[in-house]
């Protein structure tokens, strides 16, 4: 076996939370120090996968695969493949960045405060490089934990309704995704005689139809929760507000996309005919978020409010892509997740920089600071054309393969999405204008200071990569075409007679439904139905 | 040079990012020798490259030159490559050389501003992204020009950012521009869609094969971003607010170079247009109608450069006007002349600004000619030139088109722009004449300083008035001049317009046509001079009995009041509307949910404690009394034991016997 490079980048930065522990809480610059090293020397090593990673392959990479409880069938089990590569290196990225940011910020509890942000940095590159499903759900729910510390503890007012909502809502998601996976586990069994949790595995199951459509809603529950879709989506702008800076960047430029890899991950390939049939709802839903997101957003005070938002709508144009079910809407749809977390993360570090200065996030109490702050302003200025998806630079690409991809499928949906494209800038540029242009009245702007080198530090890869995702993304792009194209003929019908036939197994469990062995699957449909009560 | 054609661009694209990143610390106030060289060579490439091309024979005049494959995934691809053709070499031209005279004026306009550098970031930014939108070679490139120009309007209009109007107006133009960009993204959807490529040779080699509806629709969606970028109606209402950018910015992008992209990018795209007939009677119509409808405004305005912006959305609106009727070359010719003499008359009235420290408004001015003999001199010439008086440049260019319209049968559009005309000549004529002529009206304060522009400013003037008293002549005979017959091989039979010639008998009625222009020109100028010299009361008199027209024009029709009443203002309650439903329903669900968790919890508690915690408690309670009677017999006392214990064998005795 090669040098576990995924479990080395995974684990690493816990490495550097169990270091701090034996670290004094009153050296902060020494554990200042030491969780910068950890998460940027995580980055750096990740960069170690783009010259090893294969692009013309859609078979997984740098596997790792150990077994780990036999008897259930769960083994350790990493591997990346086109649809997980970039997002791992933006998880690296923004990690590292967020940490930075945190420097002068974060002055209560320090050594806490990098422990958990270390360890919830593991558990998201877990996530996305876990091919087990048993392995995923674990981290999947540990990097919940952390994030409800970094909002309960180093958060805003209101932090612990905020934490509280967060940590109920993702929980109560992941709950039913929970019963989703085992719905699968024990059907893969039923038809091979096998315990296994191996996402490769399952994904040869051809799942018969009216089980795909129920363990697709409870999957969809818990990724549509966390992605965040219409309307499911209020813990998100709570949770952002109250979070600290380092939190919300992480939250929105990972976390969120978190519940579109689900998608693409799981739901896409696992259930083919149920994602075909689901189209329409995902895609009014997403649009729904697209249009009302951007309204919304655009009627906030509270510039992270608003941020937080505009992530609904960009998330909305994300899903779209992916549920137009071709190549240029999945491919749009995974650069977009990446263009979301520069920008969208970018944004909040922003929306952080001026909180360090002023307390104050009300887009009242601002106003002229092009004038006092230029080099911010500047830096404010690419990251607002990013995000409203100026030509150029990296929104519009994501954005626009998107809406060709949708085109494809669907005319209506795309010509109500394209919509986004006014109302997107419609409350961006007029946050800009309201913070930056106009005079500098305020008495307690004129004293403000600009951007120091740490700060220029923590924002300049970001625009360097609005920038090349831009003018040339064929590199990210490339990284992705095998996979996604492998994803596309897994959904389609002529592979599907390949796949392990189960429908017997199904219906003979159907009509034995009495004995035991099929709890697990009624308490979905319990769950769906109770679900459907409360909505 | 024409396989270097990149450079052209991207000279001032390295102009912007040398002085975006060291301008406002290191270059400062040199900052014009970086912008100015750098849009001087593209000038001297595009000058090399318009003769490299006319060495090339007629049928080979087309290239392309692709840099790299820009995005590609599945089917769809858009490379960073240009085209040169006889049209983007005319577009070249007119961007590099008015561009450059320009930069040059804006050296002595800009002069001790404070954002300096900016400033010239900005318009090599934008010299870069016009640049980029004449060469592309498919569609989605050209839309990255067309936003970025966007873009840099959106910077310069809000120059002085710290002008609330300035930064409102930037928004505006950059919102109303994004209404039709949204028909523009949705064109090149469809054009995928539908040809399966966006690159503009293959699409339109492939044109003939799609059916005239979606023809219409793609046409149609295009046209709404020309309507957007050209300022047509509907979505007109940003290029007068647009004025507030700094003057030398109103000339280049709101006049002689980024309103035109409409204009080119329907010409380029002239063999979809021709497919659909519907679309270009809808573009001439449009066209005439915003003609006359932005010179009727211009009537009646104060504001100097508010009377050129409806001006410049008048002329556009002829250019439509050509493109509409089949007249492709015409429109371009037009667009050519126009940014001469529009450019000319901006920068006349920024040196105008300039001699009365920033004064707008005509009606303090007045016998300036005195004071600032070049700037008089070479505004009235670009006047004449607007006008439509011969032989300067616009005659040639806007009789073409009216003769188009005429031949082409569409008698309404040429009577509206033959109204246009007189108008034009009228309104051209009072700001001469409010300006330049007649007693001074200056305040006193203002009246000391008033001086000539220096020679920075100055020569760009003379440059643009000779190129507006020459630049028609490259037309002459109408439709057979050098200029058509360089652009037959993009237009073709299209382009051609239906000249003199190809008519044989119609020869006496194209000259009665031009001599009605003419007519019609030298009438506005003499109302003019009626109205301001002969008899200045007249106008106040005028305006007095015809009140309520005078009104409604000097409120230039009421539109922005209507937009903000029907689409702004409903817009933001909307947001405001959701806003509070996000709050108070779907959040209120959310936490609905959560209390009536709570509430059930809180009932489950009182259940666990009175009944299932009461039941267990009783238990133990029961037994803990039983407990506490039976207690009593555990004294400890012997005795007691030994009483029970002959209780107890008495008692078994008894039993026991009994039995």
């Amino acid at each position: 076996m090669n040098f576990p490079i995924l479990t080395t980048i995974a684990f690493l930065p816990l490495v550097g939370a169990i270091l701090l522990i034996f670290v004094h809480k009153s050296q902060s610059t020494q554990i200042k120090y030491i969780a910068n090293t950890f998460a940027i020397g995580d980055f750096l090593l990740s960069l170690y996968l783009i010259p090893n990673f294969k692009t013309d392959t859609h078979l997984l990479q740098f596997v790792e695969k150990v077994p780990w409880i036999q008897s259930l069938g769960v083994s350790y089990h990493l591997g990346i493949d086109g649809i997980s590569f970039l997002l791992i290196l933006l998880t690296t990225l923004l990690g590292a960045i967020a940490i930075l940011s945190a420097w002068t910020a974060i002055e209560e509890r320090v050594k806490e405060f990098y422990i958990f942000m270390l360890l919830l940095q593991t558990g998201m590159l877990g996530v996305f490089m876990a091919m087990d499903f048993f392995l995923f759900y674990i981290f999947w729910e540990v990097m919940l934990i952390p994030m409800y510390f970094l909002i309960g503890v180093w958060g805003g007012e209101r932090k612990l309704y905020a934490a509280i909502k967060f940590f109920l809502y993702t929980l109560f998601g992941s709950v039913l995704m929970l019963l989703g996976i085992l719905a699968l586990y024990f059907l893969n069994h039923s038809a091979t005689g096998v315990y296994t949790f191996a996402i490769p595995e399952l994904l040869k199951l051809n799942v018969p139809l009216n089980l795909q459509f129920w363990i697709f809603l409870a999957f969809f529950i818990g990724f549509a929760i966390k992605v965040p879709l219409f309307p499911f989506h209020t813990w998100l702008p709570d949770a952002h507000v109250e979070a600290p800076t380092a939190g919300s960047i992480i939250l929105a430029g990972v976390l969120l996309k978190m519940g579109t890899y689900g998608f693409v991950r799981f739901n896409l390939p696992l259930f083919p005919e149920a994602s075909r049939s689901f189209v329409p709802l995902m895609a009014v839903l997403a649009i729904i978020g697209i249009i009302y997101g951007a309204l919304v957003a655009m009627a906030q005070k509270d510039m992270k409010r608003l941020v937080a938002y505009s992530s609904v709508s960009h998330l909305g144009f994300v899903m779209l892509g992916i549920f137009a079910l071709n190549v240029q809407g999945i491919e749009g749809g995974i650069l977009q997740m990446i263009n979301h977390g520069l920008a969208t993360g970018a944004l909040f570090l922003m929306v952080g920089l001026l909180y360090e200065r002023r307390h104050t996030r009300m887009i009242s109490e601002f106003g002229g600071l092009s004038k006092q702050m230029p080099i911010f302003a500047t830096f404010f200025l690419i990251i607002t054309l990013s995000s409203i998806a100026l030509p150029g630079l990296n929104g519009f690409v994501g954005e626009f393969l998107i809406l060709v991809g949708v085109f494809k499928a669907n005319i209506i949906y795309a010509v109500f999405a394209s919509s986004g494209i006014v109302l997107g800038a419609a409350y961006m540029l007029w946050l800009y204008q309201r913070t930056m242009f106009g005079g500098l009245d305020n008495p307690k702007n004129q004293v403000l200071k600009d951007l120091n080198l740490r700060e220029i530090a923590t924002l300049v890869p970001i625009i360097i990569l609005i920038f090349w995702i831009g003018l040339y993304p064929a590199p990210f792009l490339r990284t992705m075409h095998a996979s996604v194209n492998h994803l596309l003929q897994q959904m389609s019908p002529e592979e599907r007679v390949e796949r392990i036939e189960t429908r017997e197994y199904w219906e003979s469990l159907e009509s034995i439904r009495s004995i035991e062995s099929t709890e697990s699957v009624e308490s979905i449909e319990n769950g769906d139905l109770l679900l459907e009560d409360r909505e | 040079m024409l396989d270097k054609i990149y450079l052209i661009p991207f000279l001032p694209g390295l102009g912007a990012l040398l002085l975006g990143l060291f301008g406002p610390r290191y270059i400062r106030e040199k900052s014009h020798w970086i912008a100015c060289t750098t849009l001087g060579l593209s000038f001297l490439f595009s000058v090399v490259a318009f003769f490299e091309l006319l060495q090339l024979p007629a049928a080979e005049r087309s290239l392309e030159v692709i840099l790299y494959q820009w995005i590609e995934v599945g089917q769809f691809k858009a490379s960073l490559g240009f085209q040169i053709d006889p049209l983007s070499v005319v577009m070249l031209l007119v961007v590099t050389g008015v561009g450059f005279l320009i930069h040059i004026y804006s050296i002595g306009y800009m002069h001790g501003e404070k954002g300096y550098a900016r400033f010239f970031t900005y318009l090599n930014l934008f010299a870069f992204s016009m640049l980029i939108l004449v060469l592309a070679n498919n569609f989605l490139l050209l839309f990255v020009g067309w936003e970025a120009v966007g873009l840099c309007s959106y910077l310069l209009i809000g120059y002085w950012f710290e002008k609330h109007s300035a930064s409102e107006a930037g928004k505006k133009a950059f919102l109303v521009n994004r209404v039709g960009d949204f028909g523009f993204a949705l064109a090149v959807m469809l054009i995928f869609a539908t040809f399966g490529t966006i690159s503009f040779t293959e699409v339109f080699h492939r044109a003939p094969e799609a059916s005239v509806g979606v023809l219409t629709a793609i046409t149609l969606l295009l046209f709404m971003g020309a309507c957007g970028k050209s300022a047509q109606i509907p979505l007109y209402v940003w290029l007068p607010d647009a004025m507030e950018g700094p003057t030398p910015v109103s000339a280049l992008i709101h006049a002689a170079t980024m309103v035109t992209a409409g204009i080119y990018m329907i010409a380029r795209t002239h063999i979809l247009f021709s497919l659909a007939p519907f679309t270009l009677s809808l573009i001439a119509i449009i066209g005439a109608a915003t003609a006359l409808f932005a010179a009727t405004i211009a009537l009646v305005q104060n504001d100097i450069k508010r009377i050129l912006a409806y001006s410049t959305i008048s002329q556009l609106g002829y250019m439509f006007m050509a493109l509409g009727v089949g007249a492709f070359t015409a429109g371009i010719f037009h667009l050519m002349t126009h940014a001469f003499f529009k450019a000319l008359l901006f920068l006349g009235a920024g040196s105008v600004m300039h001699a009365l420290s920033g004064e707008l408004d005509i009606r303090k001015m007045g016998g300036l000619a005195r004071h600032i003999p070049k700037t008089a001199i070479t505004f009235v010439i670009a006047a004449i030139a607007i006008a439509g008086i011969p032989p300067l440049a616009g005659f040639w260019s806007k009789d073409e088109i009216l003769w188009s319209a005429f031949h082409s049968g569409n008698t309404l559009v040429w009577a509206l722009g033959a109204l246009t005309v007189l108008m034009t000549a009228f309104y051209m004529f009072r700001l001469v004449f409010q300006v330049f002529y007649g007693k001074s009206r200056v305040v006193p304060e203002v009246a000391h300083h008033i001086h000539e522009s220096p020679s920075v400013m100055t020569y760009p003037l003379m440059i643009l008035a000779f190129l507006s008293i020459i630049g028609g002549f490259v037309g002459i005979p109408p439709g057979r001049g050098a200029f058509h017959s360089f652009l037959s091989p993009v237009f073709g039979e299209h382009g051609e317009t239906h000249s003199l010639a190809s008519l044989g008998g119609g020869l006496g009625l194209e000259y009665i046509m031009m001599f009605i222009s003419v007519l019609l020109g030298a009438a506005g100028i003499g109302i003019a001079y009626l109205f301001y010299i002969k008899n200045p009361q007249l106008p106040g008199r005028l305006a007095k009995s015809l009140a309520v027209p005078y009104k409604i024009l000097l409120n230039k029709y009421f539109v922005d009041e209507f937009y903000s009443r029907t689409l702004v203002r409903p817009g933001i309650r909307l947001a405001n509307f959701f806003r509070r439903f996000d709050q108070v329903i779907i959040d209120g669900i959310v936490n609905g949910v959560s209390q009536l968790t709570v509430f059930t919890s809180f009932l489950s508690k009182l259940f666990d404690d009175h009944f299932v915690d009461g039941f267990v408690n009783d238990v133990g309670d029961g037994i803990a009394g039983f407990g506490r009677r039976v207690r009593r017999f555990q004294t400890g006392l012997v005795q007691n034991y030994a009483l029970y214990i002959v209780l107890g064998v008495a008692a078994m005795l008894t039993i026991f016997l009994l039995r």
